[in-house]
C-alpha cells in the first residue's frame, strides 16, 4: 500500500508542472500585448512599460522563467499590480469565506443526495426513483446563478426566511454563520447533487443484483441494514470517486455563487482581478485552485485503498 | 450504429416517425425542443425590434401584453433581448462542440494510435484538466480584448481534454481488435488504417460526448457573461441579460428568472439529446450511468 501511495504522490507532479508552464506561458503567448491591455484603453507608453516591468515581460523568456519559477517554488505568487500586496496575502485573507462555502456545500450535498440515490435505487422503476432521476436531470441543466436567484427570490424576497446575501464569519455567532451558507450551499450545490444522485443509484443498483443481497434479504435482515451495511458499503468506490471528481464543480461555481451572495471570499477576488485585469492574481488562484483539486483527487486515489484493499495499481 | 462498411448488406427498413418517437422518447422530446429554439433564435429576430433601444419612460415594466416579459432597467424589451440572447448562446454552443471535436477527435487519434506521442499529450491534457474550466476561461480572457471569437477559444481550451480522453480509450480498446491486427499485418498503411478502421469506431461516443460539450459550453458562456467577463456588455446574450438585471432583482426579478429559464431550457433539451444518442449509440456507456 505504501508503494501504491507512493507512487500516486509522485504522479502530482507532472501535473502540476503542466498547470505551473499553462499560466506561465499563456500570458507569454496571449495574443495582442497583454502589458497594453492590462494598462488600459488610453495608458501612456510608460504606464504600459511598466506593467510589463511588473509582469517581467521586459526580460528574456527563460530568464522570466527561472525567476518566476524559483519564485513559485517558494511560496511566492508575484503582487497584484494595481494594489501592490502580494498575492499569497490576498488569498489568504479570502480563503475563510471560500473553505466554508466549498464544505458546507461538501456537506450539504453528500447529506441530501446519497440517501436519495438509496431510495432511487431500493424503488427502482417507481414513482420516488422517477423522481429522482428527474431531479438529476434538471440538476445538470440549471445554471448556478439562476437557481441562486430563483432560491433568493422565494426564500428571502418573498418568504424573508432567510438573508438575501452577505457573508458572516463563524466568529460572529454559528446560527448567523449557518444562515449566510443555507442558500448558497444549495445553489452551488444543485449540480453536484445531481451527479451524486446518480452515481448512487447506477451503483446500488448494480450491488443489489448481486447474490449475496439475495441471501441477506432471504434471512430475513432489516432492509435498512442490507441497504445501508451490505449494499452501500460496497458500492461506495463509484460515489466516492464521482463526490472527489465532482468537487472541481464545486471550485468552478464558487466563483459565480459567491458573485450572487456577494459572498468575500476567492470568487469574489478572482472576479474582482477579472475585471481589472490583474493577472498576477489570477494566475495565482488558477495555482491554488488547480493544487486544490489535484490534491484532493490525490485523496480520493489514496481512499480507494482502503475503501477497496483489492485495488492495488 | 454507424456503418462501418458500406459493402455491408442492411435490412431495408422503412422510416417511421412514430416508431422512432415512441423508441427514442427523449431524443424526440430534446430535438423538438431544440428545434423550435433553433427557430427562434435564426428567424425570431426578424419580428421583434430592436433589443438596445432605449425608453426610460418604460422602465422596470412588469410582464404583460404589450411587453410579454417586461422591460429592464432601461426600457429595454426583455422578450426582444431574451430572442437575441438565445443567438449567442446557440453559436457558442455550436461552435465549441465543433472545434473541440475536431481538436479532440485528431489529439485522441494520434494518442491512441501513436504510442509515442500518448505520454506527453496526455500529461498535457490531465494538467488543462485540473485548472476548472471557467478559471481557465477567465484567465485567457484577463488577458484580451472581450470578444465572441475569444470566448469560444477560451471554453473550447478546457473542454478538449474530456474529448481526447473519449476518443483515446475508444482507439486504445479498437486498436487490440483483431481485424486491426491483421489490417496492420496486411500492409495498411496507418492513415487509410485510421480512417477507415479506426475513426468509424470513435463517431458514435465522439456525438454523444460533443452535446455534452455543447451543453457545458452555454452554461460556461453565460457563467463568463453573468462575471462581466464574457461577451462585451452591449451584446444581448443570455448572461449579460442576467447580469444586468442583478440590481434590480428585487424588483423586476423576470429580467433574471425569464432569459434563466431560457438557458435551462436550451441546456436541459441538449442533454436529453445526448442521453438519448447515447442509451442509442453507445448501450456499453449507457448501461454503466
Amino acid at each position: 500500500m505504501t508503494a501504491y501511495i507512493v507512487r500516486r504522490v509522485f504522479a502530482v507532479l507532472p501535473v502540476m508542472a503542466v498547470v505551473a508552464l499553462f499560466v506561465f506561458f499563456l500570458l507569454r503567448f496571449a495574443p495582442g500585448d497583454p502589458a497594453a491591455i492590462i494598462a488600459g484603453e488610453d495608458a501612456t507608453n510608460e504606464a504600459i512599460e511598466a506593467v510589463r516591468a511588473k509582469l517581467g515581460l521586459d526580460r528574456p523568456v527563460v530568464e522570466q522563467f527561472a525567476i518566476w519559477l524559483w519564485r513559485l517554488l517558494h511560496g511566492d505568487l508575484g503582487v497584484s499590480i494595481f494594489s501592490n500586496l502580494p498575492v499569497t496575502r490576498l488569498i489568504a485573507q479570502r480563503l475563510e469565506p471560500t473553505a466554508a462555502l466549498t464544505l458546507a456545500t461538501l456537506f450539504v450535498s453528500v447529506a441530501l443526495a446519497v440517501p436519495i440515490g438509496v431510495v432511487a435505487a431500493w424503488k427502482a422503476r417507481k414513482l420516488a426513483d422517477r423522481l429522482v432521476m428527474g431531479f438529476a436531470v434538471m440538476g445538470f441543466a440549471v445554471p448556478t446563478f439562476v437557481l441562486a436567484y430563483v432560491l433568493i427570490y422565494f426564500f428571502a424576497v418573498r418568504w424573508q426566511m432567510l438573508p438575501v446575501q452577505g457573508y458572516q464569519p463563524i466568529a460572529g455567532g454559528l446560527w448567523p454563520f449557518a444562515e449566510s451558507l443555507i442558500l448558497p450551499s444549495l445553489a452551488l450545490g444543485i449540480t453536484y447533487m445531481a451527479l451524486i444522485a446518480r452515481i448512487t443509484r447506477t451503483s446500488m443498483l448494480e450491488v443489489l443484483q448481486q447474490d449475496y443481497i439475495r441471501t441477506a434479504n432471504a434471512k430475513g435482515l432489516a432492509t435498512d441494514r442490507v441497504l445501508l451495511l451490505h449494499a452501500l458499503k460496497n458500492a461506495a468506490v463509484p460515489i466516492v470517486t464521482v463526490i472527489g471528481i465532482g468537487v472541481a464543480l464545486l471550485i468552478s461555481g464558487v466563483v459565480i455563487t459567491e458573485t450572487v451572495f456577494n459572498i468575500p471570499g476567492l470568487g469574489r477576488l478572482t472576479v474582482d482581478a477579472v475585471l481589472k485585469r490583474d493577472y498576477p492574481i489570477v494566475q495565482g488562484l488558477i495555482l491554488v485552485f488547480a493544487a486544490a483539486k489535484v490534491f484532493l483527487n490525490l485523496l480520493i486515489d489514496i481512499s480507494y485503498a482502503f475503501l477497496d484493499p483489492r485495488i492495488r495499481y | 450504429m454507424v456503418a462501418v462498411a458500406d459493402d455491408l448488406p442492411l435490412p431495408p427498413r422503412r422510416f417511421s416517425l412514430g416508431t422512432a418517437i415512441r423508441r427514442n422518447p427523449t431524443v424526440a422530446f430534446g430535438a423538438t425542443l431544440l428545434v423550435i429554439l433553433v427557430a427562434l433564435a435564426v428567424f425570431g429576430p426578424l419580428f421583434v425590434g430592436d433589443p438596445l433601444k432605449i425608453a426610460p419612460v418604460n422602465r422596470l415594466r412588469p410582464p404583460s401584453e404589450r411587453w410579454w416579459f417586461g422591460t429592464d432597467q432601461f426600457g429595454r424589451d426583455v422578450f426582444t433581448r431574451t430572442i437575441y440572447g438565445s443567438r449567442v448562446s446557440l453559436i457558442v454552443g455550436l461552435s465549441v462542440a465543433a472545434f473541440s471535436s475536431i481538436l479532440g477527435l485528431t489529439l485522441g487519434l494520434a494518442c491512441g494510435y501513436f504510442r509515442a506521442l500518448d505520454g506527453f499529450v496526455m500529461r498535457i491534457m490531465d494538467g488543462v484538466m485540473a485548472i476548472p474550466s471557467i478559471l481557465l476561461a477567465i484567465a485567457l480572457i484577463t488577458l484580451t480584448r472581450p470578444g465572441l471569437g475569444i470566448v469560444i477559444v477560451a471554453i473550447v481550451i478546457p473542454e478538449v481534454p474530456r474529448v481526447v480522453r473519449v476518443v483515446r480509450a475508444v482507439v486504445l480498446s479498437i486498436r487490440s481488435q483483431p481485424y486491426i491486427e491483421s489490417a496492420i499485418a496486411g500492409g495498411t498503411r496507418n492513415t487509410k488504417l485510421l480512417w477507415r478502421h479506426v475513426l468509424p469506431n470513435t463517431l458514435a461516443p465522439l456525438i454523444v460526448q460533443s452535446t455534452y460539450v455543447c451543453a457545458s459550453a452555454m452554461l460556461i458562456e453565460a457563467g463568463l457573461s453573468f462575471l462581466g467577463a464574457g461577451v462585451p456588455p452591449e451584446v444581448p446574450s443570455w448572461g449579460n441579460i442576467i447580469a444586468q438585471g442583478r440590481t434590480f432583482f428585487q424588483i423586476a426579478p423576470w429580467s433574471i428568472l425569464i432569459p434563466g429559464a431560457f438557458l435551462a431550457t436550451t441546456v436541459l433539451a441538449v442533454n436529453l439529446l445526448g442521453d438519448g444518442l447515447r442509451d442509442r449509440l453507445d448501450p456499453r456507456l449507457a448501461r454503466r450511468l
